[in-house]
């Protein structure tokens, strides 16, 4: 056992050791320890060095406020994690953590000259100087920054554990497993709730399980051993669900709670065999009641942040919880009661401990305890200097003048190797305001505390402004009480014992005799911002608190300000004269604590981060070595290489097979709405530009659909399978969108319409043949059916059977070739697609992807949606005035094609680009500029569709250009990084203009 | 995350539902005769309250089915939900 380890305590085994490793260095522990508790046992204070500064720092507190002891566990494995907080990680064999930000090492580090240099490091200072020249941000000030400013390193290899979520419902959440928390959970429990308790750290009891003094008893037993009988039996209750190691991460509204569980961060690396780490549990409760307690505040006087001084109740936890003694000379600096209940738990161990209280007297019992066991008191003071550079050695107090805001008499040093404080107590009000509570100011004790609107979520004990064990078990039991609308409670009688605390003074800022400008006041520890900062900021003109945060930074750190935030407000306050309550605080956002990112994403990882859509003709796809590409959710083959081949090879070979004898796409993934109904064709004339009343029984027609604003929106083909029944195809990634677009129509703007809207994509598969040969194959695959012209033209449809299977084929085209879509009911989808490779084959059927079909439509001029569109282009800026009927009353967005904006003649319109060299084929997306000369060079439309052609032997393009419909033969440039490419604009119709191939 | 009570389902997550945004929009029925301003009045001017506001959801991964909802903005608390067709409350 190390000197510091003093007293024996059940929450640490001592018969079990521990060896872990921190910056390099062996040391053990006992099981029931955390990282920080083991650190302390063994004497070291000094985790880490400040952010700007580079100051020596230590260990503070003992939870997830810890600023300071923040490290990097497991370095250069699999597991590594930066930003672990020593005070809450459990102490496991084999642990290896080292100190962030303390590079090259925590004992000396170059950074350190920050320190001397700070008068030349003010609030702002990264924002004022980084500023200029330029050209040093990439070369001097960020790899600088970068060196000394240790926010730790993210792993490198991919994480091994699992994650999980679960999602749960309860009548009653309970945040927080103290004494307010145990009280609540066992009401609503009792009371027949299906009630679900939440705890961070491994067991209940908050700082009750520790807490045995005289002077607070509960039913005349000492408040630990009562909190140890509550929790024995609140385990035995059947309703009651308790989590430990479970840290609640977000309060959204309507009682939506996120929280993390961990499962798996306390065990030895060799016992977690990459099974689940964390669980994100999601809950849903009817009833919440926080229970979060409340955090101790430091206190902001001349450096007041060597290792070595830290936070009352924190060196109270380690000394009764861990047994660990943080110093064998200790001084207490406090404002208020609670820090004597440290005092005497030293004195009572026979270690020494004298107290600096600002306040001029204090007469309550636990006082007089302390005075009686010998505790020296020095009344009316303050610390003005502390000193020791890696571990604080002694102080300097003076006395306080009468309203506190100077010093008087004479300097008085004494030695410590430890300085607790207690600037009294802050309620975590975090939760409340996260789930859109509001905050009241409470003048005497400087504390905001929930304003409780919501019916549906209460605050009980210390997290609501009760600091006193009697308030905080009666109050709880009483609010509960009402809130659950339970009549009668075992706590009821209840019999109290607590010290009183009667005599309160607080001072954000202790006075010093140097000026303000040279003292070293820090009010966030991790982000160095000192009380001269703040001050500094107010000075330059920023007002709110929010501004005053971000300028100075603090509050910004992983903590997220939870022991600096009231400060900086008091502090404020006090400077700009105005009263705290009026400036309101920063928000508090979720999470409470920082997550992993694996909690968030769960299991949703690698191919389970998005759906994955396969046609049913897949499997052939890849086994025809397929390369996909993804549409949406859809997997599509995109070009299909034959040995080596490239991606352009590929499609040269590919286009060319199709126009010159045939070529087979899966055309499945195509968007597929069924529309039945006496209303139908009413239906289809409202949504589509063009007129659909006439379209025949067995006929197709192209359609084109905008939005309201008049922008185009999808394309497809509809065919006409019935009086009142249609099939509309919309394209791959628009598929969702339109049906949600047209159902909104239907049942908001028309109820009054007969009509229904099924979605059938997934039902039905499609192969796509085309060519001059196409129709040979087809006559072979169906050898009963007459494919002339006459008796099958093009834009019709016809049912037809394979094997007794019925199908439907359509004479469409998308490439301008002669082309017939097959289409099945998807469970035959790769049958019909194999028949029909089968039948090609002394025709050299060449199966395409999408990167072909793209290449033979732009040969065509035919648009792609979402390509060559982008949500600013309407029919008549495509050039396709034809399809938009002028004899129809009404469609989706026909008034606006007339509004001032969508006439105007120099709107960007789609036109077709030839490169001078027809080698050179444009890159798409590059702007297109008339001047080249002009300055600033005005860019007056961009490439949206470019390609080889292997038909045409040349480069072509389809581009949006200003007043493009006028430019036909006009000379354009298109710039590029290192030389400018001559195009001229043309028709957007490369190929057969006659449109002689689709009767071929 | 709102729970938010499909008229034909039931009470849901917010997560099966899209927002249509403002409610009680209707669409001109002889659009030809509007001004390009009374066409824009409709087309683009939204309210955006800070309060109670009527909007439009969409049960979009359950029924498919469009309702109303009175939603106070500040504080996300809904106070009425109603089908489409039916008359707004007070
Ligand atoms: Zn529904």
């Amino acid at each position: 056992m190390t000197k510091f380890r003093v007293n024996k305590t059940k929450h640490v085994d001592q018969t079990k050791t521990i060896s872990f490793n921190f910056d390099g260095k062996s040391y053990h522990g006992f099981e029931g320890d955390t990282l920080a508790s083991a650190l302390l046992a063994n004497g070291v204070h000094l985790v880490g060095r400040s952010f700007k500064y580079h100051r020596p720092r230590g260990i503070i507190s003992c939870g997830s406020e810890e600023p300071n002891a923040i490290c990097q566990i497991n370095e250069d494995t699999d597991l590594t994690e930066p930003n672990v907080r020593a005070t809450e990680i459990e102490l496991y064999e084999g642990l290896k953590a080292s100190s962030q930000n303390c590079w090259p090492s925590v004992n000396f580090d170059i950074g350190g000259i920050n320190n001397f240099i700070s008068p030349f490091i003010p609030a702002g200072f990264y924002y004022k100087t980084f500023m200029w020249p330029k050209s040093f941000w990439k070369k001097v000030y960020e790899p600088l920054i970068r060196i000394s400013a240790g926010l730790g390193k993210s792993p490198t290899k991919p994480d091994p554990e699992l994650y999980d979520h679960k999602h749960v419902h309860y009548d009653v959440l309970i945040i927080g497993g103290g004494i307010s928390g145990i009280i609540a959970s066992k009401i609503a429990a009792k009371n027949n709730l299906k009630t679900l308790l939440i705890e961070d750290k491994n067991i209940l009891g908050g700082s009750t399980i520790f807490q045995k003094n005289e002077n607070y008893k509960i039913n005349n037993k000492y408040s630990s051993e009562w909190i140890d009988e509550e929790i024995y039996e609140l385990k035995k209750l059947d309703n009651l669900t308790i989590k430990t190691r479970t840290s609640l991460a977000a309060y959204h509204s309507y009682n939506y709670l996120l929280a993390k569980e961990n499962i798996s961060d306390h065990l030895p690396l060799n016992k977690r065999n990459c099974g689940i780490r964390q669980r994100l549990w999601k809950i849903r409760a009817d009833k919440v009641i926080v229970a979060t307690g409340a955090i101790e505040r430091p206190l902001v006087f001349n450096n007041n942040d060597r290792p070595g001084i830290m936070l009352s109740n924190s060196v109270k936890k380690y000394l009764d919880f861990y047994g660990v003694s943080c110093g064998f000379n200790n001084v207490i600096f406090t404002n208020n009661d609670s820090a004597y209940e440290t005092a005497v738990s030293f004195k009572e161990k026979g270690i020494p401990v004298e107290i600096i209280d600002i306040r001029k007297k204090s007469n309550s019992k636990i006082v007089k305890n302390a005075e009686k066991l010998g505790v020296k008191i020095y009344w009316n003071s303050t610390i003005v200097n502390t000193f020791g550079h890696r571990k604080i050695n002694s102080i300097e107090i003076m006395n306080l003048s009468e309203d506190g805001s100077n010093v008087v008499g004479d300097k008085n040093r004494i030695k410590c190797d430890c300085l607790a404080l207690s600037g009294g107590w802050t309620p975590m009000v975090h939760m409340h305001t996260q789930s859109g509570g509001k905050l009241d100011f409470r003048e005497i004790d400087q504390t905001f505390i929930p304003n409780e609107i919501d019916e549906n979520h209460i605050n009980v004990g210390s997290c609501n402004g009760d600091f006193e064990l009697e308030d905080i078990i009666k109050n709880t039991n009483n609010k509960a009480k009402n809130f659950l609308k339970v009549s009668e409670t075992e706590f009821d009688n209840i019999s109290v014992l607590n010290s009183k605390e009667l005599d309160k003074r607080n001072i954000w800022l202790l006075p010093n005799l140097i000026s303000e400008g040279k003292c070293k006041s820090f009010i966030d520890f991790q982000n160095d911002s000192t009380a001269k900062d703040i001050k500094l900021a107010l000075r330059e003109g920023f007002k709110s608190i929010e501004h005053v945060k971000r300028y100075t930074t603090t509050g910004m750190a992983t903590d997220q300000g939870k022991l600096s935030n009231m400060h900086a407000l008091g502090i404020i306050a006090d400077t700009a004269g105005v009263k705290m309550g009026t400036l309101g605080t920063t928000t508090f956002r979720p999470p409470f604590t920082p997550l992993t990112f694996g909690s968030i994403v769960g299991r949703s990882v690698g191919k389970f981060f998005d759906i994955t859509r396969k046609t049913s003709i897949h499997e052939w796809h890849s086994q025809n070595n397929a390369k996909f590409e993804n549409v949406g959710q859809w997997k599509r083959p995109w070009y299909y290489p034959i040995n080596e081949e490239g991606l352009h090879d590929a499609v040269q070979r590919e286009s060319k097979a199709a126009r010159d004898s045939a070529g087979i796409l899966d055309a499945s993934t195509l968007g597929k709405i069924d529309i039945q109904g006496t209303d139908a064709s009413e239906f289809l004339n409202r949504v589509y530009t063009n007129a659909w009343s006439k379209l025949g029984i067995g006929k197709c027609r192209y359609g084109l659909m905008l939005n309201e604003d008049g922008m185009v929106y999808d394309d497809g083909v509809t065919t006409r399978l019935g009086e009142n029944h249609y099939l509309m195809t919309t394209t791959t990634g628009g598929a969702a969108n339109v049906l949600s677009k047209l159902e909104d129509y239907l049942q908001t703007e028309w109820p009054e319409l007969d009509v229904y809207l099924t979605s059938v994509t997934d039902h039905y598969s499609t192969a796509s043949i085309c060519g001059p040969n196409s129709k040979k194959i087809l006559t072979k695959i169906f050898p009963d059916k007459d494919f002339s012209d006459e008796s099958f033209p093009h834009m019709s449809y016809q049912n037809a059977k394979i094997d007794m299977i019925n199908c439907r084929i359509m004479r469409i085209s998308f490439t301008g070739e002669l082309s017939y879509e097959i289409n099945i009911e998807s469970k035959y989808g790769k049958s019909l697609w194999e028949k029909c490779i089968e039948a090609g084959k002394e025709f050299k059927i060449t199966p395409y992807g999408t990167e072909t079909m793209h290449l033979l439509r732009a040969e065509k001029g035919f648009i792609i949606v979402g390509q060559d569109t982008d949500g600013t282009m309407t029919p008549i800026d495509l050039q396709m005035d034809w399809i938009v009927s002028k004899k129809k009353y009404d469609f989706i967005g026909k008034r606006s094609l007339y509004r001032s904006d969508t006439i105007k003649e120099d709107r960007k319109q789609l036109v077709g680009l030839l490169t001078d060299d027809p080698n050179e084929v444009l890159e798409e997306g590059a702007q297109i500029v008339s001047d080249i000369n002009k300055k600033p060079i005005e860019m007056i439309g961009h490439v949206t569709s470019s390609y080889f052609s292997p038909n045409l032997n040349k480069s072509i393009a389809l581009a949006v250009v200003k007043s493009g419909k006028k430019m036909n033969g006009k000379k354009l440039i298109v710039p590029m990084e290192n030389k400018n490419i001559n195009v001229t604009v043309s028709d957007t119709v490369f190929l057969d203009k006659e449109n002689k191939r689709i009767n071929a | 995350m709102f729970l938010i009570n499909c008229p034909y389902c039931g009470e849901r997550d917010q997560s099966e539902f899209s927002c249509g945004g403002e409610a009680h929009i209707i669409r001109p029925k002889q659009p030809t005769e509007l001004s390009d301003d009374e066409w824009a009045e409709y087309l683009f001017m939204r309210k955006n309250i800070k309060g109670v506001q009527f909007e439009r959801w969409n049960h979009a991964h359950g029924c498919r089915k469009w309702f109303n909802m009175v939603r106070d903005t500040t504080n996300d608390k809904i106070h009425a939900i109603y089908k489409m067709g039916e008359k707004p409350p007070e």
